[in-house]
């Protein structure tokens, strides 16, 4: 045991570019961190970050140019589709878009089976698991002979929670599981990751735009920025004193539901955008 | 652009030699049949093996390709194995009829289904369902089936036109006119159905934008927004339909020309594929090949042209 | 735990969505009848020698081209045979050929289409070119050509045919399938440790089983339509009756037999309307199922039509610019019913105000904006109520009316920056057009105004934005342009839907800015819609909470963070997670 679930080193991605000896688009630059077991590392970004791309590397869904990613100490990132299958037991993924990460013609039932039945588990074993899934999710034991349809977003969300629980993963990749959300279920479903990962000790990597998200549920924050990491560091460090310019930006970009405060922010933002120009925090 | 477009055309050039190149080994593949065929079927083996023999049939398919393709390219598409005219000579009469037919029921056809596509995807209501209707009866009816009902009511029944026969154009307007206009009609209806169809769609497409709306909100009149907007964006599906439709029509003048008797490309189609008249085929294919790849080409560059995002790279 | 409660969602709809599709194909007539006629003509051809009256060769030299009515109920062709004992037996070959069509075309196109697309690399490139060369090639000439070296083989000539049409099925499969491969839940199948053939039976044919149905009756609809056609100029099988050769003996006798053209042709133009018909009825049952799977469900309750109150405009006090007060929203469904949205909304905005209306998704916001803006989509109507600015009430407007009112008093600021620019023209038309039609410019003065704005909303190179098409410049930008758009023709007031949504945090704090410094320079009223608390704390003055069609609570912002009222608003506030105590970091002894 290394007491790290997940180790990143020196990660780059490229993809391809479109057209004739066109340059690599180099996503990911040298990319490092880890995750220790029970542990969220929140991964927070713009558009275009890289954070996205972070997280399907990881999950084998992006191809991995340089660099190591090691889960439990063994390399993945270079894994044949075959033996990339047997990694399903330890880590799964919970996506952004509830209403296309289940597939609209399959029942709540089967989507739990899935995974379950990959793994060799028989029929009753499977519809057994599958009743202490939704309870774990706390949705009602019928909700598996129903469609994804009937279900609003955060009751999906809490399936496709319950289908990367179903086979006890050591780490669940959560690329913006509660931004399609609105801000009510936003919080339950936030309460929900933080309850199961006190219960079963299941390592996150969080990726998320959303700074206050990250911060209310992550232990350590990393932070990303044109495809490359600026700062990490605890929670409270990065989402209160961060020491990277762009985070600091990022911090103050953000509009908190308090008129006062939000007056103060705003007059520090502009401060700081006046004593460092745009051009220079950008570069 | 002017990359763009020579690599485009560098691409026609291999299509049409790839289709030609298919086309030949597909008719020449069986040569025994060739002969047998002109022979009849009482033609003993030594008959036939002389007459492959003396027609070059018996030598390897691609010699017989390359040397059919260096005499294409001078102009020279070979003999007719019925009449011994050159295969060039029957073209050049018979092109010019199944081109007028063809065009001059494309841009009616065309014409009407803009109208018909964008008054349905404007109006709705009535009108949209009414398209509608029209569009599964028009598409329903084989082309060649409205040609013999067109006959029979308007030249035989009531004698407002000719029955069959053509009139070049530079001979007589009024009678290339009156020999073409049954031809045109049955030839553009099933192609006013389904293009009004699907350009009715595109507009429907673009009205539920949301620059549309945008637009709207500054309140530019509808009429402007719909001639300008709606249209540009509309056009690449339209003129990628209106082109499929010109090589529809293609197929359908081979038909349409039967029923009027109009010596055009399709008579001359059948005949030699029913007498094994293989240069002759093989010419028709080429002379096809060659409006297919042209209108393709032009097709491509016209949706170039019409979208910043392509014409800007 | 409110998203569980069994009355906070609409947990109804059909059971199925299978079913569903079954069920509206069903409740379609058309498309019933269709399928009929289809499964009647199959079961005449298939017991052709039962149904037939006589024998379809038998020749009587009395009967040649004898009038319908009397022995031969059709009549007799031009070789003295009965028509109608033809027409049952033709059905037999040209369906057989159909249908060998299709099998040809869907058996090709089919496994091609599915492993370009799983697979992609250089398979897809070269299917892809392989189609491209095929579909263009006019179906019929090629037929005919080919005659000369397949003979008077009909059944050959279809299968034929059935690789000709084969890049349908290809581009159809291939292009679902790629479109299924990138949705997320393939991807959580992948990650669920699922292979690469359970992925493709379970997820990916699934969704192109209807599609192909479809294709599938456009395509034998077609193929009867070239078989007859082939049958038609002599090049059919003579020996065998068909629909295309009863028509060659037709037009042999088009003088002496006018009434033989006619029943193949019923034939064949029944049977292929009835195909098409049949594939139009399964389109229509989809695209029902799809805008019930892929939107949210609406979360707004069934209403009887409301009477238009017409009780009279409460007094308008002076500072108010825009008043809103009973406004009802419906939607006509299909069945005419009408779905209310928006309950009874009274709002106000003052000049030199920025009013936020904020709700969760669902609650009415976007109605409300856009009823004021009289570009409800299609379907939705103002059912009642006023919407008035400066006193004159738009929603008694005519739509010229209100086009002098749209971008002249009421400019409107979109969510989506990008899909709000016509991707086909440059910035500077777009920016220039509206001016020149509202404002009565010159190009060259309205092109100096647009660039004088462009320059105010922060954009520092104004030539090069307005010669540009949207997709060279950021999402960012493309909203700076449409801030620009907005206010180009001086309008009095703003509506902004989700300004900021779509972008970056740290965008979103400039554009706010931005729509902040133009409120105060121009004194305008700006009603902003959106679900983030932050930027109303940001920019608004005033805001309304909107939950369920309905303002539950409006107040000054202050005050209602200060002190909400509303338990709903209570709710939303404390489910913020700003202020969420942090998580320590793990103890490095804990970790085992």
């Amino acid at each position: 045991m290394t007491g790290r679930i997940l180790e990143v080193d020196d990660l780059v991605v490229e993809y391809p570019g479109r057209g004739f000896r066109a340059r690599p688009f180099r996503a990911l630059h040298d990319v490092s961190l880890h995750i220790r077991p029970g542990e969220t590392l929140g991964l927070v970004g713009e558009s275009g970050s890289g954070k996205t791309t972070l997280g399907r590397a990881v999950l084998g869904l992006a191809p991995v140019t340089a660099g190591s990613i090691r889960l439990d100490g063994r390399e993945i990132g270079t894994l044949s589709r075959r033996d990339r299958r047997r990694l399903s037991q330890d880590l799964q993924v919970v996506f952004q878009d509830p209403y296309t990460s289940l597939n609209p013609v399959m029942s709540v039932g089967d989507i739990l089976a899935e995974p379950l039945r990959a793994q060799g588990m028989s029929r009753a074993e499977a519809g057994e698991r599958i009743r202490g899934l939704l309870d774990q999710v706390n949705l009602p034991a019928d909700a598996g002979n129903r469609l994804p349809r009937e279900f609003s977003g955060g009751q999906r969300q809490r399936v496709a929670i319950a289908r990367a629980l179903a086979i006890d993963p050591r780490l669940i990749v959560c690329d913006e599981p509660v931004s399609a959300l609105d801000l009510t279920t936003q919080a339950r479903v936030l309460t929900l990751f933080r309850e199961i990962q006190e219960r079963t000790g299941v390592a996150y990597l969080f990726i998320s735009h959303d700074l206050a998200v990250v911060r209310a549920i992550s232990h350590r924050v990393a932070v990303m920025h044109r495809g490359r990491l600026v700062e990490q560091g605890p929670a409270a460090v990065v989402t209160e004193n961060p020491s990277d310019p762009y985070t600091q930006r990022l911090l103050l970009s953000a509009p908190v539901p308090d008129p006062v405060e939000q007056e103060r922010r705003r007059e520090e933002r502009h401060r700081l955008a006046r004593a460092r120009p745009e051009s220079e925090l950008a570069s | 652009m002017l990359v763009f477009f020579t690599r485009r055309a560098v691409a026609a050039v291999v299509l049409l030699v790839a289709i030609t190149a298919l086309a030949f080994t597909l008719v020449y593949s069986s040569n025994n049949n060739i002969a047998r065929n002109i022979l009849g079927e009482l033609a003993t083996q030594e008959q036939i093996d002389a007459l492959s023999a003396e027609l070059g049939l018996d030598r390897p398919l691609v010699v017989q390709y390359l040397d059919w393709l260096v005499s294409a390219v001078q102009g020279d598409l070979g003999v007719s194995f019925v009449t011994g005219t050159p295969v060039v000579d029957s073209l050049a009469i018979r092109l010019p009829v199944t081109l007028s037919l063809v065009t001059v029921s494309l841009v009616v056809a065309a014409l009407i289904a803009i109208v018909l596509g964008i008054v349905a995807a404007v109006r709705r209501g009535w009108v949209d369902r009414g398209v509608q209707i029209f569009s599964v009866a028009a598409e329903s009816l084989p082309n060649f089936w409205v040609g013999l009902a067109l006959v029979s009511t308007f030249a035989i029944g009531l004698a407002w036109f000719p029955a069959t026969g053509y009139v070049p154009i530079d001979q007589s307007v009024t009678g290339w006119v009156s020999t073409i206009t049954l031809p045109v009609i049955a030839l553009a209806l099933s192609c006013i159905a389904s293009t009004a169809q699907q350009i009715r769609s595109a507009v429907i497409d673009v009205l539920k934008k949301d620059y549309v709306r945008t637009l709207r909100a500054r309140g530019l009149p509808e009429g402007a927004i719909l001639a300008r907007n709606v249209l540009r964006n509309a056009a690449p599906p339209a003129v990628t339909v209106v082109s499929l439709q010109f090589i529809g029509m293609l197929s359908g003048a081979v038909l349409i020309e039967r029923v009027f008797a109009l010596p055009g490309l399709g008579s001359l189609a059948v005949n030699a594929a029913i007498q094994s008249d293989i240069p002759v085929v093989m010419g028709v294919l080429v002379v096809a090949a060659v409006i297919v790849v042209v209108v393709n080409l032009a097709v491509d560059l016209a949706v170039t042209w019409i979208n910043p995002k392509a014409r800007i790279q | 735990m409110s998203d569980l409660l069994p009355g906070g969602e609409p947990a109804a709809g059909p059971p199925a969505a299978r079913r569903g599709v079954v069920h509206r194909f069903l409740r379609n007539p058309l498309a019933v009848t269709a399928a009929a006629v289809v499964t009647a003509v199959v079961l005449v051809a298939v017991f052709a020698d039962v149904v037939a009256p006589g024998s379809p060769v038998v020749s009587r030299l009395d009967m040649v081209n004898a009038a319908p009515g009397g022995e031969y109920l059709l009549g007799g062709d031009g070789a003295g045979r009965d028509v109608l004992s033809r027409l049952v037996h033709a059905g037999r070959l040209t369906l057989l050929g159909a249908f060998l069509t299709v099998v040809v075309a869907m058996s090709i196109g089919v496994v091609t289409g599915l492993v370009a697309a799983y697979f992609a690399g250089w398979f897809d490139t070269v299917a892809g070119w392989a189609a491209n060369l095929v579909i263009v090639l006019p179906g019929t000439i090629v037929l005919v050509s080919l005659f000369a070296v397949i003979g008077p083989n009909i059944l050959v000539s279809m299968a034929v045919l059935g690789i000709m049409f084969s890049p349908n099925f290809f581009r159809l499969v291939r292009n679902q399938v790629i479109a299924v491969k990138n949705e997320l839940y393939v991807d959580a199948a992948r990650v669920s440790g699922l292979g690469d053939a359970r992925i493709i039976a379970r997820h990916i044919l699934y969704v192109v089983r209807a599609p192909i149905i479809i294709l599938s009756a456009t395509i034998a609809a077609a193929a009867i339509v070239v078989q007859a056609g082939l049958e038609f100029i002599g090049l059919g099988d003579p020996a065998t009756p068909t629909w295309g050769g009863m028509l060659q003996d037709a037009f042999a006798n088009l003088y002496t037999g006018r009434h033989l053209f006619l029943p193949p042709g019923l034939a064949i133009g029944i049977t292929v309307a009835c195909f098409i018909l049949l594939a139009n009825g399964v389109r229509d049952a989809l695209e029902g199922d799809e805008s019930g799977a892929r939107r949210r469900p609406p979360r707004a309750r069934t209403a009887a039509p409301a009477v238009p109150d017409d009780r009279a405009t409460e007094h308008v006090p002076d500072d108010a610019l825009l008043t809103v007060s009973g406004l009802v929203v419906g939607y006509r469904t299909r069945s005419d019913e009408v779905t209310e949205v928006v309950h009874g909304v009274d709002l106000r905005v003052e000049r030199g105000r920025i009013v936020g209306l904020v709700g969760e998704s669902g609650s009415g916001k976007t109605q409300t904006a856009l009823s004021v803006l009289g570009l409800l989509p299609e379907g939705g109507e103002i059912r009642s109520g006023h919407v008035a600015l400066d006193g004159e009430d738009l929603a008694r407007l005519s739509p010229r009316q209100m086009r002098n009112v749209l971008g002249r008093r009421i400019g409107y600021i979109p969510q989506e920056p990008m899909s709000n620019l016509d991707p086909s023209f440059r910035i500077g038309w777009q920016l220039v057009q509206p001016m020149r039609r509202a404002r009565g410019l010159s190009d060259s003065a309205a092109r100096a105004e647009a660039e004088s704005l462009l320059r105010r909303v922060g954009i520092t190179d104004p030539p090069r934005v307005m010669s540009s098409y949207p997709h060279q410049i950021s999402g960012g930008m493309a909203q700076r342009v449409l801030i620009a758009g907005a206010i180009s023709c001086n309008p009095a007031l703003l509506i902004a839907d989700e300004p900021t949504t779509a972008l970056d945090v740290t965008v979103q704090a400039e554009i706010l800015d931005l729509i902040r410094d133009l409120q105060r320079e121009r004194g305008l009223g700006v009603l902003l819609v959106t679900h983030n608390f932050g930027v109303v704390a940001d920019v608004c003055d005033r805001v309304a909470v909107m939950r369920s069609g309905r303002i539950v609570e409006e107040r000054a912002t202050r005050d209602i963070f200060a002190d909400p009222h509303h338990p709903y608003t209570i709710t939303l506030l404390g489910s913020t997670i700003e202020g969420a105590p942090l998580r320590a970091p793990l103890d490095e002894e804990v970790a085992p």
